[in-house]
């Protein structure tokens, strides 16, 4: 029987490999949008399944805000990082001091 | 779904990466729908593998980057990450055991609980479109937020085209435009 240590298990693993994907490519922003992905793919795994094995639906409500939220995200990050390509030509993001905060 | 996960982050190839991504998308959604989460799958199968991926998947293929470049420093940082990642894993399988001993108590006050007549779509449209009615308007409204915002950043004019002047179009009047002449025979318009 599958219970909800199962699913909490396979989202924990999800959400280190999101975790671990942006500390290995630190130079690609790419990979890092999509290991942020992943982390909130885990996030979204471990609300359905407290929602559905508690039953209580709030926990998928809350799953979909989490959805749009991430896609939102996604487009005015890709849109950032379109720009910032167009200014410099490379998307290296370990030397991003031109703004010098 | 584990393997597809980390070869998002391992695979060289950043287009390999994103097909990856797509399958851990969507063995997520079929997790979901194992726990019968129906309406949460779809939307992830519809809104991620529909348009996310596919946007990830134009802006790699887009910038044309010398990708072997940006991998340099993978080695350098493995070990820091690698132990960031075991303590992580660590914590979060201590929270777990911790759950299983029982020390923490699940579930003791349930909000909205799950009604076992009406379908999981048709429950949570009822619970979307009644209680969380606002919360759902102030998604759109963030819906509306990032594509503006996003069409504002990448839009850029450029020199030497000719654009449509709505403005100008929209304002000009009969009369600016057309005038009536009675010619004389033989005479012809003067323009």
């Amino acid at each position: 029987m599958i219970g909800i240590e199962h699913y909490l298990v396979v989202s924990s693993i999800l959400f280190v490999m999101g975790v671990l994907g942006i500390f290995l490519n630190r130079k690609n922003v790419i990979i890092i949008l999509m290991a942020i992905e992943l982390i909130l793919l885990a996030v979204n795994l471990n609300l359905v399944a407290f929602s559905a094995f508690l039953g209580d639906l709030t926990g998928q409500v809350f799953a979909m805000f989490v959805l749009t939220v991430a896609a939102g995200e996604a487009a005015i990050g890709l849109a950032i990082l379109v720009i910032y390509f167009r200014g410099r030509g490379t998307i290296a993001v370990d030397d991003v001091n031109r703004m010098k905060g | 779904m584990i393997a597809s996960a980390a070869l998002v982050i391992f695979s060289r190839n950043p287009v390999h990466s994103v097909l990856w991504l797509i399958l851990a998308f969507f063995n997520a959604a079929g997790l979901m729908v194992l726990v019968g989460a129906e309406f949460i799958a779809m939307l992830l199968v519809i809104v991620y593998v529909g348009a996310v991926a596919v946007l990830f998947l134009f802006v790699v293929m887009m910038l044309d980057i010398d990708f072997a470049e940006l991998r340099a420093g993978f080695m350098n940082n493995l070990p820091l990450g690698l132990l960031l990642a075991i303590i992580l894993i660590c914590e979060l399988v201590l929270g777990l055991g911790a759950m299983r001993a029982g020390s923490v108590q699940l579930g003791s006050d349930i909000a909205n609980a799950t009604p076992d007549t009406v379908p999981n779509i048709e429950a949570m449209g009822q619970l979307l479109y009644s209680k969380y009615l606002f919360l759902f308007e102030a998604a759109g409204l963030i819906l509306v937020v990032s594509m503006v915002g996003a069409i504002v950043l990448t839009n850029r004019r450029r020199g030497g085209t000719k654009p449509q002047r709505i403005s100008d179009q929209v304002k000009r009047r009969p009369e600016d435009a057309t005038r009536n002449e009675s010619p004389e025979v033989g005479k012809g318009v003067s323009l």
